[in-house]
């Protein structure tokens, strides 16, 4: 049943690549389609399509969709002072989490206080079980993501509190997809043909929230999977929106996202979050774009219980361009310190870091001078 | 973090709405609290150790044919 192999058939992606060179020719020049999540990047470089689109006359551009990338600074040097300047406080997340460079250096490279500890887990579930483990640690729970790991978030709160754990607490930076393509749109930094919408952040939230590009902006987009066949598929269905001049919300990943996406998954992000105004690496403050715990949740948020007021401005270090590259206006070979200063050894920033960083994904499928 | 490949439900434990994936032959513990009604032998797509979607083998199989025919027609 998983069957990926037939997605990646050969003789299937030259047939649908040259579908694609034939429908490209009969619309105007440039091609540009945003690929607005990380993994999708991936599979874009990792197969070597975007080399074979660029000679079908389409140019696929990275988007904001690394949220260890668009997470400002700020969080993450929130993150290494509690470690650094508390004792007994143990701060588990995700490992591409731990090497994001900042003012203070990375967690990584931290020194914790007395007591205290980084900790990688793959799973937020990984951090309630050192909570229940270790009673005399404060465990934090540097928890980031989409609306693709935002619910097992709530699920990690609600559990907390059902189990009234006092020594555990998740400092958030969670993020909206619908909201920077509204900001995308409207700043026009970008001329774009069209969205490929993330695959899994669909899954949970279905079709509905991305209505409003093709509504108020005529603008067409797919939901694609991460196979080369399935990332193929979505970008006919953008030419064949543009040539009918009939710009919608399609669905090219039909076996794992339903319209109305994870009903489940979606009441859970209701009863224990709510919206916040947000401030993004690179596209600064963002109505709507992010999610803080409820009043009732308040004593599992890490921000509340420690006092933090982390005031973020999403400024970039000194010299690092990932703000640009997040925006879709810098191709990452672009910038002056790409394959130079910056490496995946040494990453100047965040892109270069994440597995789903436009950076790293340029520097291993395409190499240092790509 | 994602693994966007689809892994089959192998091991359930109802009460905690836990069990096992297989993903490529490896034994994964999965949290399966953001799907109803999983049971074993069921395909799904694992993020961060969370099932979050259940995989349709129709619509997984409209999606090959179309594929198919394109390819044939080429």
């Amino acid at each position: 049943m998983a069957r990926t192999n037939e997605f990646r058939d050969k003789k299937v992606i030259g047939a649908l690549l040259a579908r694609i060179a034939e429908n490209k020719r009969s619309l105007p020049s440039p091609c540009r389609i945003m690929e607005v999540c990380g993994t999708h990047t991936m599979t874009v470089h990792r197969y070597g399509l975007q080399s074979m689109l660029e000679k079908a006359g389409i140019e696929m551009v990275s988007g904001p969709g690394c949220p260890v990338c668009i997470t400002p600074g700020e969080v993450h040097e929130a993150a290494i002072r509690l470690v650094t300047e508390n004792e007994n406080v143990i701060l588990a997340t995700f490992g591409d989490m731990t090497r994001v460079p900042t003012h203070l250096g990375s967690l990584q490279n931290a020194v914790p206080a007395k007591g205290s500890a980084v900790k990688i887990v793959y799973s937020p579930e990984e951090s309630l079980d050192l909570a229940r483990q270790k009673s005399n640690k404060e465990i934090v729970f540097f928890g980031v993501g989409f609306e693709t790991t935002i619910p097992s978030i709530a699920v990690m709160a609600k559990a907390a509190a059902g189990e009234e754990l006092s020594n555990y607490s998740i400092l958030s930076a969670l993020w909206l997809i619908p909201p920077p393509l509204r900001a995308i749109l409207e700043s026009g930094e970008v001329k774009l043909s069209g969205f490929l919408y993330p695959g899994h952040v669909s899954a949970i939230i279905g079709q509905e929230p991305y209505t409003f590009v093709a509504r108020e902006f005529g603008f067409p987009g797919v939901i694609a999977g991460f196979e080369p066949g399935d990332i193929l598929l979505g970008i006919i269905s953008i030419l064949d929106q543009i040539r009918e001049g009939r710009p919608r919300v399609a669905n090219e990943y039909t076996r794992v996202v339903r319209p109305e996406g994870n009903p489940v998954a979606q009441a859970l992000m209701r009863e224990v979050l709510e919206p916040k105004d947000a401030c993004w690496r690179g596209l600064g403050v963002i109505p709507g774009s992010g999610l803080k715990f409820k009043a009732e949740y308040s004593a599992y948020d890490t921000e509340v219980k420690h006092d933090l007021r982390i005031t973020a401005r999403g400024i970039d270090l000194p010299g690092c361009r990932c703000g640009e590259v997040l925006r879709g206006i810098l191709l990452p070979s672009r910038c002056p310190l790409f394959g130079k200063k910056c490496t995946p050894e040494s990453p100047c920033g965040p892109c270069m870091v994440s597995f789903e960083g436009a950076c790293l994904v340029h520097y291993k499928y395409r190499g240092p001078k790509s | 973090m994602c693994l966007a490949i689809p892994s089959m439900v192998i091991e359930i434990d109802e009460v905690h709405r836990t069990g096992k994936i297989d993903y490529l032959g490896t034994k994964v513990k999965t949290n399966f609290a953001l799907l109803d009604d999983v049971r074993i032998g069921d395909w799904v797509i694992v993020h961060a150790g969370f099932a979050i979607s259940r995989l349709d083998e129709e619509d997984a199989q409209e999606t090959l044919d179309l594929l198919r025919e394109i390819a044939e027609k080429s």
